[in-house]
C-alpha cells in the first residue's frame, strides 16, 4: 500500500490553516459553489506532498485531514546491533577543525542520555598525535587511520574506509560537521550505507523509547524548522553547524582508547588526485570560524568603502563579510559573500554596515547572537532584527565606533 | 491594457525585461555617470538575439518587424532610455539598408548587424541642415569605380562605436531634393573620421559624435538605390524609425511612472502614503492614461507598418512620436514632482529619466518638424480627394 | 563532450514577504524558478559544449509543473530535457532522491561529466549531488569554483574551501557540484526560448528508470519528517541614538557588558 492523504469533505471548512502550514506550498483552497454555506475545500497536491503530517497538525481542531503512511518495510536492520555515538574529528591540514569539539560536547551529551560510550575517527597523515587531543576533550575511543594516502581530503578514500569501518562496528548515530568536506563527505557515505543523512542540524535530541536520534534543521533558509528522524535504518548520521553547540572542556586526566584498525590502503577507492592547495590570503579571518564579522552592503556606495570596514574589523578582531549586493557591484570577492547564495555564519556579533536586510541576507547570518545594524533607513529589515540598531551614515558612525575600541583595547 | 500581443511577442517582452533589470539596472547609474559606451550591454543583447528582431529571418534576424523593434525598445527603456539606444540608433542606420538596398549589399551587411557584431548609425545632420535636410552641404563625386566624399555630420548616434555607416550626400547639388544619393560606410575607411564627442544633457550611455569624410573613397557598390534617391530612402527610414523613438520615449515614461507610483504608495507624510492624497491621485492617474493613449498609438502604427510593407506611414509615425515624447517629457517631469526634493538628488532614478526624456522630443524631427509632416500629409489628403 | 546537469525548482524567495504575525512565508503567489545555483550548472556545461561539440542534457526530479524549469533551461542552451515524474517519488529524501536520479541517468544515456548546482535554496542539503555520484560509482567534487581543464577522460578543477581552493584532477566519467563563483549565467536567447517551446522532453517514469519500489518517495527514504515548524521570530532589539560619539560609546559598552567585546 502507498502513502495516502486526503481531505475529507465534510470536516473541511475551507479555513485555510493546513495551507500556511504546509511547507511545500501543496495545498490550494478551490471554491465550493455546490456547498450549502459557499464554504472553500482545501485540495492537496500529491505531486508536492511529502506526507510530513504539518497540515494534520494544523487540522486538530478540525480532524479534516487524514494521512495514511505506508507501513515501514522491513530492511535487514536490527537496531539493537547498533551501538554508540561516533563522532567525525575532521582534520584540515593536521589540524582538528573547530567544530570537531563542539560535536564532542553535544555527542557526549547524548551518549551519557543514551549510556554508550562517545568515540571519534580520525584519518589523516601524520595525525596520530591529536587523538589524545580528541580524548582529552571528551572521546572514549579514537579510531585512527593515519597513512599518507589521507593526506589532502578526497571523497574517495575517506569514504571507502568510513564507509568499511561503520558496516564493521555499527555505531547508531555519526555527527559531522556541516563543512564543505562534512557536507560532501557524509553524503557519499551515508548513499553508500544506505542510511539516512540528515544536513545542516541546529539542535540534537533522543528518544529514549527507540533511541530515535531527533534531528532539528533550519530549511528554506531558516524560515521553516524541521525535525527529522532517521526511525528504520543505522547508523542515524547527521552534518551539524559549526557554533551552534559550544566546545567541550579540555581535561588533561582523562583517558581513552586508541584503536588503529589494519587496512590496504591499495585497495581503496581512490579515483581523484590532489594537486594542490592555495590559501586565501586575503581575508585575515576566516568568516566560518569568525567570532565577529563585519559586513558591509550597498549602503557602502563606492568599493573603497570596505576600507572602513576591514579597519573596523581589525580593530575588534573579526572577519570581514559582505552582502551579496556588494560582491555583485564587484567591490570585493565572492568567498566574503553572506548569505543563500554566499556563506551561512553565525557569529557572536555580526556588524551589518550599510545592508538593508534583504531575506537572502538575514537567513545567512540570522542565528547570530548579536546583530550590529547601521543603515541610513530605520525602516529596513536589519534595522528591525538588529540587537543594536543604529541609525546614520555609516561613514559618520563607524569611524568612532573604531575610535572608542582602540580606546578601550589600549 | 491588453494588446493581444502573440506568444512569439510576450517572449520578446520577457527578454527584454530580463536584461533591463537584471543586466542593465544594476549597472545604470555607473554609464550615465562615466559617460561611457555600454559594450558589455550590447553584447548581452546580442546574445539574446535582440540586436536582430526587426530583421528579416533571411537575413540572420528574428523577423518580428518594427512591433518587435518597439517592443524591446519599450521594454529596455523602461529602466534606461541611453542603454538601449546603441540597439535602436543601429535600427535607424539600418532601415536605409532595409528599405532600399540591393540583395548583395543586404547580405553583406545585415546578418552581422543581425547577429549583434557589427552595429549601425545613420548620417543625415549636418550643422547647417538639421530640420532642413535638404540644406546639407556633404557631397560624393564619381570618380571611376568610386565616389569621393567630403563634408561633415554632426550629432551622430553610435558614431565612432558603429562599423556600417549610411550617410547622405549631395551627388548632383543643383537638383536640390532630388541630387541626395545614400551610401553605406565603413569605419576604417580612408578619409573617415570621427570628431568630438558631444557632453548631454542626457542619453549619457550614448555616444554623439561627428562624421569627418576628407576625400573618402566610397567603392560604387557601395550605393543604396539610384543616385538622386537618398531623399526618399531617408524620408523611408524616418517613417520606419519614429516609432522606435517613440517607444524609447514610451519606456521613458512607463518606466518614470512606475517608479512614481511606487514612490507615492512607500511615502508617508502626514502619517499616510502620499498616494492617499488627490493631488497625487490625480497626477498619476493623468500620467498613466497618456502613458497607455502612446502606447496605443504606437503600438497600431507599427502593427500598420508591418501589415503594408512599402506602404508611407509618414503621417501615423510622425504622430506616435509627436505625443509620446510630449508624453515622456511630462511624466517624467511629473514623476519628478511627486519625488519632492528626492526626486531632485541623482540617487534617485526620475531625474535621469527627465534628462533622458528631452531628447525624444528633439532628434529624428522635433516636434514641430512632425506637426509639419502630419498637417502636410493632412493637406496632401484633403486635396486628394477633391 | 556529453554533459548531464540536474537541476530543481524551487520557490522564489527573492521577493518573498514574511507573515509577521506567523514568521512563516507568503506563499501565495509564489513563483517557482531554477534553483539559482543550478543556473551556474546550467551555464558551465553549455560552455563546456560549446568548447568541445558535445550535447547537454538537462534533468530534473519533480511534479509535472517542474516541465518549466526545463524549458527555461532549453533557452539558455540545453539540448535535451529529461523530467522524471511519478506519484511513486512523491516525499523522497536525499537518499531515495539520488538514487532515482541515478537510475534514471543509468536509463537516459552515456555521459562524461555531470554537473550538480551546489545545493538546492528550499532543502539546502547539498546531499544530492555526492550521493548521486556515489550511487553512479562514479568520483565526484563538491564545491567547484572553477574547471581549470577538461578533456576526453581527464578533467581538473578548483574546490572551494572555507581557507583557500584545492586543485584536484580526476578521470571522467565525474560529476561537480558547482559555486557561484564558476560563472555569470547568461540569461536566454530568443531562439532559445522559441526551441524551448517546440522541444520534446522525456518524461520517464518509476517504470521507465527500473526503479525498486523499496529505494523511492516516501518508502525508500531513510529519513523522515517527524514535525515542521516555524522558528520564533527574531526579537528586535534596542535603538541607539545620539550624536556619531555617544552612540559609539553606548554600543561599545553594550558589547563590553555582555563580554563579547
Amino acid at each position: 500500500m502507498s502513502n495516502q492523504i486526503k481531505v475529507i469533505q465534510d470536516k473541511c471548512i475551507g479555513c485555510a490553516l493546513c495551507v500556511k502550514s504546509c511547507p511545500f506550498g501543496a495545498i490550494v483552497l478551490v471554491d465550493r459553489p455546490e456547498h450549502p454555506k459557499k464554504l472553500k475545500l482545501a485540495v492537496i497536491d500529491l505531486h508536492k506532498c511529502t506526507f510530513c503530517g504539518a497540515c494534520m497538525e494544523a487540522c486538530k481542531k478540525f480532524g479534516a485531514i487524514e494521512l495514511i503512511k505506508e507501513e515501514p518495510i522491513n530492511l535487514d536492520i536490527d537496531p539493537s546491533h547498533y551501538r554508540g555515538i561516533w563522532v567525525y574529528a575532521e582534520q584540515r591540514h593536521g589540524e582538528i577543525s573547530p567544530v570537531v569539539f563542539e560535536l564532542l560536547n553535544e555527542g557526549g551529551r547524548l551518549a551519557k542520555k543514551l549510556d554508550v560510550p562517545l568515540s571519534a575517527i580520525l584519518i589523516g597523515s601524520n595525525i596520530e598525535s591529536k587523538a589524545q587531543t580528541l580524548i582529552q576533550h571528551g572521546a572514549d575511543k579514537v579510531y585512527v587511520y593515519d597513512h599518507p594516502i589521507f593526506v589532502e581530503f578526497l571523497d574517495d578514500p575517506y569514504s571507502d574506509i568510513l564507509a568499511h569501518l561503520l558496516e564493521q562496528e555499527k555505531p547508531e548515530i555519526v555527527l559531522m560537521g556541516a563543512t564543505n568536506i562534512g557536507r560532501s563527505f557524509a553524503s557519499r557515505v551515508a548513499a553508500k550505507i544506505r542510511t539516512g543523512l540528515t544536513a545542516d542540524c541546529t539542535a540534537l535530541d533522543v528518544d529514549l523509547s527507540n533511541r530515535n536520534l531527533m534531528q532539528t534543521r533550519p530549511a528554506f533558509g531558516g524560515n521553516i524548522m524541521a525535525t527529522i528522524l532517521t526511525p528504520r535504518h543505522r547508523p542515524q548520521m547527521a552534518t551539524v553547524r559549526h557554533k551552534v553547540f559550544k566546545p567541550s572542556q579540555k581535561d588533561e586526566s582523562r583517558k581513552g582508547e586508541i584503536v588503529k584498525k589494519p587496512f590496504d590502503a591499495e585497495k581503496l577507492i581512490n579515483r581523484t588526485n590532489f594537486l594542490q592547495f592555495i590559501k586565501d590570503t586575503s581575508a585575515k579571518v576566516n568568516l566560518a570560524d569568525a567570532d565577529i564579522i563585519v559586513s558591509g552592503g550597498r549602503g557602502l556606495g563606492k568599493p573603497e568603502g570596505f576600507r572602513i570596514i576591514e579597519e573596523l574589523a581589525e580593530a575588534i578582531g573579526g572577519a570581514v563579510g559582505s552582502s551579496r549586493a556588494a560582491v555583485d557591484s564587484g567591490w570585493i570577492p565572492y568567498s566574503h559573500q553572506v548569505g543563500q547564495t554566499g556563506r551561512t555564519v553565525s557569529p557572536k556579533i555580526y556588524f551589518a554596515c550599510g545592508i538593508s536586510g534583504q531575506i537572502q541576507h538575514l537567513v545567512g547570518m540570522g542565528s547570530s547572537d548579536v546583530i550590529v545594524a547601521i543603515n541610513k533607513d530605520p525602516h529596513c529589515p536589519m534595522m528591525k532584527v538588529a540587537t543594536y540598531a543604529i541609525e546614520g551614515d555609516l561613514y559618520d558612525i563607524v569611524p568612532w565606533i573604531i575610535k572608542e575600541i582602540k580606546k578601550q583595547n589600549s | 491594457m491588453d494588446y493581444f500581443l502573440t506568444d512569439e511577442q510576450k517572449m520578446m517582452i520577457d527578454l527584454a525585461r530580463k536584461i533591463a533589470r537584471e543586466k542593465i539596472k544594476p549597472v545604470r547609474e555607473h554609464y550615465d555617470e562615466k559617460e561611457e559606451f555600454p559594450w558589455p550591454l550590447v553584447e548581452e543583447m546580442a546574445k539574446a538575439d535582440l540586436c536582430g528582431v526587426y530583421i528579416p529571418q533571411e537575413y540572420g534576424g528574428f523577423g518580428a518587424g518594427v512591433m518587435g523593434l518597439v517592443l524591446v525598445i519599450e521594454e529596455l527603456c523602461k529602466v534606461d532610455g541611453g542603454i538601449a539606444l546603441a540597439l535602436a540608433a543601429t535600427a535607424l542606420g539600418t532601415f536605409p539598408i532595409l528599405i532600399a538596398a540591393n540583395e548583395e549589399q543586404k547580405k553583406k551587411y545585415l546578418p552581422e548587424i543581425a547577429a549583434g557584431k557589427k552595429l549601425a548609425a545613420f548620417g543625415l545632420t549636418e550643422p547647417e541642415a538639421g530640420s532642413d535636410a535638404t540644406a546639407m552641404r556633404s557631397h560624393a563625386k564619381k570618380e571611376g569605380d568610386h565616389y569621393i566624399l567630403n563634408g561633415t555630420k554632426c550629432f551622430i548616434t553610435n558614431a565612432g562605436e558603429a562599423d556600417v555607416y549610411t550617410v547622405f550626400a549631395k551627388t548632383n547639388p543643383d537638383r536640390g531634393a532630388r541630387g541626395i544619393s545614400c551610401f553605406i560606410l565603413e569605419k576604417g575607411m580612408p578619409g573617415f573620421e570621427f570628431g568630438k564627442k558631444e557632453k548631454k544633457m542626457g542619453i549619457r550611455a550614448s555616444v554623439t559624435r561627428e562624421l569627418i569624410f576628407n576625400n573618402c573613397k566610397v567603392p560604387k557598390e557601395n550605393l543604396i538605390g539610384k543616385e538622386g534617391h537618398g531623399l526618399i530612402i531617408a524620408q523611408g527610414t524616418l517613417d520606419a524609425s519614429r516609432p522606435g523613438v517613440a517607444a524609447q520615449a514610451l519606456g521613458i515614461a512607463a518606466g518614470a511612472l512606475e517608479e512614481a507610483v511606487d514612490y507615492a504608495r512607500t511615502r508617508v507624510q502626514y502619517g499616510q502614503p502620499i498616494a492617499s492624497f488627490q493631488g497625487i491621485q490625480h497626477m498619476l492617474a493623468d500620467m498613466a492614461t497618456e502613458v497607455e493613449a502612446a502606447r496605443c498609438l504606437i503600438y497600431q502604427t507599427a502593427k500598420m507598418m508591418d501589415a503594408n510593407p512599402g506602404k508611407r506611414t509618414t503621417k501615423e509615425s510622425a504622430m506616435s512620436k509627436l505625443y509620446a515624447s510630449e508624453v515622456a517629457v511630462r511624466v517624467t517631469t511629473n514623476a519628478v514632482q511627486i519625488f519632492g526634493g528626492y526626486g531632485y538628488i541623482r540617487e534617485y532614478p526620475v531625474e535621469k529619466m527627465m534628462r533622458d526624456a528631452k531628447i525624444t522630443t528633439l532628434y529624428e524631427g522635433t516636434s514641430q518638424i512632425q506637426k509639419n509632416e502630419i498637417a502636410l500629409s493632412l493637406i496632401k489628403e484633403s486635396a486628394g480627394k477633391k | 563532450m556529453n554533459v548531464i546537469v540536474c537541476i530543481k525548482q524551487v520557490p522564489n524567495t527573492t521577493n518573498v514577504q514574511i507573515d509577521s504575525t506567523t514568521g512563516t512565508l507568503k506563499r501565495e503567489g509564489v513563483e517557482s524558478i531554477i534553483n539559482p545555483f543550478d543556473e551556474y550548472a546550467i551555464e558551465e556545461a553549455v560552455r563546456i559544449k560549446e568548447r568541445t561539440n558535445g550535447k547537454v542534457t538537462v534533468l530534473t526530479m519533480g511534479p509535472p509543473q517542474a516541465e518549466s524549469a526545463l524549458r527555461e533551461a532549453i533557452a539558455r542552451g540545453v539540448d535535451n530535457a529529461v523530467l522524471v515524474s511519478d506519484r511513486a517519488f512523491a516525499g523522497a529524501d536525499t537518499w531515495a532522491t539520488s538514487y532515482t536520479i541515478a537510475q534514471a541517468i543509468r536509463t537516459i544515456a552515456e555521459y562524461d561529466l555531470i554537473i550538480c548546482g551546489k545545493q538546492a535554496t528550499d532543502g539546502d542539503t547539498a546531499q544530492v549531488g555526492p550521493g548521486v555520484a556515489e550511487m553512479l560509482d562514479i568520483p565526484h567534487v563538491a564545491y567547484v569554483k572553477k574547471i581549470e581543464e577538461i578533456k576526453p577522460n581527464y578533467m581538473k578543477v578548483e574546490r572551494m574551501m572555507e581557507d583557500g581552493y584545492d586543485i584536484i584532477e580526476m578521470p571522467l566519467p565525474a560529476l561537480i557540484t558547482v559555486v557561484k563563483e564558476i560563472n555569470t549565467p547568461r540569461l536566454p536567447s530568443l531562439r532559445g526560448m522559441m526551441n524551448s517551446k517546440k522541444a520534446q522532453i522525456l518524461q520517464l517514469t518509476a517504470e521507465k528508470i527500473k526503479a525498486e519500489k523499496d529505494n523511492i518517495g516516501l518508502t525508500g527514504s531513510p529519513t523522515q519528517v517527524m514535525k515542521v515548524f516555524s522558528p520564533p521570530p527574531r526579537q528586535g532589539g534596542m535603538k541607539i541614538d545620539g550624536s556619531p560619539e555617544e552612540v559609539a560609546e553606548t554600543l561599545v559598552s553594550k558589547l563590553k557588558g555582555s563580554q563579547l567585546v
